[in-house]
């Protein structure tokens, strides 16, 4: 009957959304007088594993398998649905992002369940079981009934907060019980960029526009990016340029983020532009035209000179730092 | 190869987005309505798949009623061979993939785009592939045919990886499967009129989903801003008032 | 009477309107400082299919309706006339023009090119001495028998310089008047062709202009379009074609300013509100909204009228008429709703406003438009 967790990881590591999902998983788990178990597929240490305690895992069914390693959708989803139907869960929560977005719709056909992507807060009601989501691209929310008994959810990026518990996970090994012929995916080739940080992983993100005139003017973000251990973004006139690479590219059509604090500079605004970022908590704006956009949908803004701005800027959160 | 390329039917990205209904349901009145971007990507890569000989036959289908068709007869002009419309409301993403397995199975490809510009489910490509027992790859952002075979480009936290997979199988696209959508040329808008569009009828099937209110978000507030000359200020504010720093 | 556009209508206006917003908008104010040639983007129409709209698929052409073309026309215009004008020159003059009255090898060796885009056409009437009086051809093209011999100068010849293609008209029996001129197919490339500078122009700078001088330049007998001394009447049909092309674009230039000024308008505060609630402004995007409307229905009727083959020169002639005058009137007051911003570069609207005046002058003056209007309505 627990609610059931998948949480990925990265190299035998969790991220903040791993806990993420678990503390919210918790949260709706205390109001509806049950608890939470978490699913691991892959090779985490014990320790690791542990840390899921902490935000409100009572139990974690640990699957070392290497098979897994492919990222088999179909395996992978097998493994969670049986996993769940070990538990008896009920309700099933991924987390928004590639994988979860790969797995939720599998496992929620074999459970015979009912599934809600992108939701943004815990349930309005459960029962009726009610969630809210964004839909329109961000322009609009919507509230969404599940009528099936299983309830499967993938929960949008930094939606909920970590809450931190004193909880003691019972880590059990699981056997997933998927056969070698269902592990059809073959990987030739894995090409990591490495050494940045991770922009969707990025609690906060500088980004540059047009404004910035061109590539050789991207120094200074990068040195307020690493002093602020920030992802670094760009608009999609820079990409298309050739100024900064795809992988920078927020927007729309790009990689859509919700870090913390979203620093835009020389960046107008555009719609699809916004329809990227417009999830983070705090938008700074650095722009020389009043009338821009951005402005719009920032919390914070420099009407200004960015060349002038950002030596500042550097100065400023260096002395902080300090 | 025989492909299948799943075409939701959406809103254009200026269309404002209006309620009635007491809030119930999206306002469709004026609503111009095209295919979803991400499925005009995935269709886009299976017309130029097609064009270097690759792919014998590229088959579109949708879910919806007839204000549908316009759509699916640009997808025909843009170069697929053959349109199908099953007609029902999509109203549910297992309801949308359970119309879609009775028509799938007899493709090697199925092609969809990572979600809808509308709702935004992200359901109906994984949930098919389950109804039909095909193994399905998320986050494509590359697909090319190599000696009949089917090389992959997926997306991974922080990178990209090239896969291999036996087909049938589902592929569930986003940016990166096409740079741009093909624009249809004249020629092919000419021949759109000749190629079959059929009308399949609905099957019973659950809705296991409903939509049972809507709001628009609170509009924000304004922007505080702070002078040139004062980024210390900003800075401030970050730390004491948004706490963000 | 249906005023509703078919799907297919609607499809080609969604291309066009798509490859202009995606492609043509990116670099169109960096072509109109630089005076250049829109080379990419014509290859990319091209492929699409609209050098030859509507010329019969077999001869590689499109095979669609002039109302298409239109609305086609309209969406380019919008973004940029300079690319739209070598198309509607393609399209509805030269294609056209060898369409109805080319002989079969004339459309194999000419028409297919063209309508594929491989080749650009050239229309050569207007002269130094001859613009709006056409009929006082200077340019000779003498009878030797086997073959023409072309002596003279032409002058603001759009894609001089790009086209392949040319139709010129010259003078073979002076003392016949009008009557003595023909029509000749002559190739570019022919030796004893030369060509003026480019045309330093106030607007669709990005399509080429020059002059075309003929030094005893030889035009093969077979290269006569229609019978001998049909030249004048030949140049007359094909610009009763021609301006429903160009009343088109000029609907274009006009209804892409009337769009930025309507967005300009309800975000541009002034005196506590946005100027569109203000109703000096309001007004004048009534009146623009009006006179584009009436526009588009002039050019709509006169596509329909050819598409039915029924009599459209008066039509034609209205539409080009009123379209250019208007497209004048609504993007001076597109600059005017700007401001300040309407006067810069970066906010189009000045570039549209040099376009629409363009259009009052070639393919037939306005004057010369009041001339064919009044002289049908007098005729009678």
């Amino acid at each position: 009957m627990s609610i059931l967790v998948y949480t990925e990881n990265w190299e035998g590591k969790f991220k903040k959304l791993s806990f993420e999902l678990v503390s919210y998983a918790k949260a709706l788990a205390d109001k509806l007088g049950t608890s939470v178990t978490a699913l691991s597929i892959g090779n985490v240490s014990d320790e690791e594993l542990k840390q899921l305690g902490n935000y409100g895992a009572s139990k974690v069914l640990n699957v070392a398998d290497s098979r897994f390693e492919a990222l088999d959708n179909k395996a992978l989803a097998d493994a969670v649905a049986n996993a769940a139907e070990a538990e008896g869960s009920q309700i099933i929560i991924f987390a928004h992002n590639n994988l979860g977005k790969a797995l939720a719709p599998r496992v929620t056909v074999k459970l015979k369940g009912g599934m809600v992507s992108g939701v943004t807060a815990l349930p309005e009601s459960t029962e009726p079981f009610i969630v809210m989501k964004k839909v329109f691209t961000g322009k609009a929310f919507a509230g969404i009934q599940i009528n099936a008994e299983v309830k499967v959810l993938t929960l949008a990026q930094n939606s909920f907060e970590l809450i931190e518990t004193d909880n003691n996970a019972n880590i059990e090994t699981f056997d997933a019980g998927i056969a070698d012929d269902v592990f059809s995916t073959i990987v030739n080739e894995t090409n990591k960029v490495t050494g940045k940080v991770l922009l969707t992983d990025a609690e906060i993100v500088v980004s540059g526009g047009r404004g910035l005139k061109g590539p050789e003017n991207w120094g200074q973000l990068e040195e307020l990016a690493d002093i602020l251990g920030a992802g670094l973004a760009c608009s999609r006139p820079v990409s298309d340029e050739g100024w900064r690479g795809h992988e920078e590219h927020v927007g729309q059509t790009g990689k859509i983020i919700a870090p913390n604090l979203y620093f835009a500079f020389g960046i107008s605004g555009a719609i699809q532009h916004l329809g990227g970022v417009s999830s983070s908590k705090v938008i700074v704006a650095v722009n020389k035209d009043a009338e821009a956009p951005i402005f719009e949908a920032a919390d914070y803004g420099i009407v200004g000179d960015l060349f002038k701005v950002l030596p500042q800027l550097i100065e400023e959160i260096k002395a902080i730092k300090a | 190869m025989k492909i299948l390329v799943l075409i939701s039917n959406v809103p254009d990205t200026t269309t404002k987005i209006r309620f009635v209904d007491d809030n119930k349901a999206f306002d469709t009145g004026g609503v111009q309505w095209i295919i979803n971007p991400w499925d005009e990507l995935a269709l886009t890569r299976a017309v130029e798949l097609k064009e270097a000989g690759e792919v014998e036959k590229i088959t579109v289908a949708n879910v919806g009623r007839s204000i549908t068709e316009p759509t699916l007869r640009k997808a025909l002009a843009v170069g697929a061979d053959d349109a199908i419309r099953i007609d029902a409301e999509p109203k549910d993403a297992f309801y949308v993939a359970s119309q879609l397995a009775q028509i799938a199975k007899d493709y090697d490809v199925i092609m969809v785009g990572i979600e809808a510009s509308d709702y935004n489910g992200a359901a109906v490509g994984g949930m098919l592939a389950e109804l039909i027992n095909f193994n399905s790859v998320s986050s494509v952002s590359g697909m090319n045919i190599e000696n009949g075979q089917l090389a992959l480009t997926r997306e991974i936290d922080g990178g990209q990886q090239k896969i291999s997979i036996e087909t049938p199988v589902v592929t569930i696209v986003q940016k990166g499967i096409a740079i741009d959508p093909r624009i249809p040329a004249m020629r092919g808008i000419m021949m759109a009129r000749k190629k079959p569009l059929t009308v399949a009828p609905a099957i019973e099937a659950e809705e296991r989903t409903a939509y049972v209110s809507f709001e628009l978000p609170p509009s924000k507030a304004a922007c505080t801003i702070v002078e040139e000359d004062n980024v210390k200020e900003l800075v401030r504010l970050l730390q004491e008032e948004a706490k963000a720093l | 009477m249906n005023f509703e556009f078919t799907e297919e209508q609607l499809l080609i206006r969604q291309a066009a309107k798509d490859y202009a917003e995606r492609e043509l908008l990116q670099d169109v104010l960096e072509r109109d400082a630089k005076a250049e040639f829109p080379a990419r983007h014509i290859k990319n129409l091209a492929e699409l299919g609209f050098m030859g709209m509507m010329v019969d698929p077999k001869y590689d052409g499109s095979g669609m309706d002039t109302v298409s073309y239109v609305l086609a026309m309209e969406e380019l215009s919008k973004i940029d006339a300079s690319t739209s004008v070598i198309i509607s020159v393609n399209n509805s003059l030269v294609c056209y023009g060898l369409c109805k009255f080319g002989t079969e090898q004339q459309k194999e060796k000419y028409l297919k090119p063209l309508a594929r885009g491989e080749h650009i056409g050239a229309f050569l009437l207007s002269e130094p001495e001859a613009g709006s009086d056409a009929m006082h051809q200077h340019t000779k093209a003498e009878d030797k028998g086997d073959h023409y011999l072309l002596n003279g100068t032409k002058n603001w010849i759009t894609s001089a310089n790009s086209a392949s293609t040319y139709i010129v008209m010259a003078q073979t029996y002076p003392e016949k008047g009008y009557r003595g001129i023909n029509a000749f197919l002559v190739e570019k490339n022919s030796p004893g062709i030369t060509l003026g500078p480019h045309e330093d122009k106030m607007g669709m700078r990005s399509s080429d202009t020059h002059s075309v001088m003929f030094s005893d330049v030889k035009v093969p007998k077979e290269n006569r379009i229609g019978e001998d001394g049909f030249g004048y009447k030949f140049a007359m049909k094909a610009l009763e074609a021609g301006r429903i092309g160009i009343a088109a674009q000029a609907l274009g230039i006009a209804s892409g300013a009337f769009d930025r000024a309507l967005a300009y308008s309800k975000e541009r505060k002034a005196f506590g509100t946005e100027i569109s609630n203000h109703q000096a402004i309001a007004f004048k995007l009534a009146d623009m909204a009006v006179k584009i409307e009436n526009a588009r229905n002039l050019c709509l009727k006169a596509a329909w009228l050819k598409d039915n083959d029924k009599p459209f020169a008066l039509a034609s002639a209205m539409a080009k008429l009123y379209s250019a005058d208007m497209a004048m009137e609504v993007t001076t007051e597109a600059v005017q709703i700007h401001g300040g911003y309407g006067y810069v570069k970066e906010y189009h609207v000045e570039r549209l406003m040099r376009e629409a005046k363009l259009t009052q002058i070639y393919e037939g003056t306005s004057e010369v438009q009041k001339i064919v209007v009044s002289r049908s309505l007098l005729r009678d």
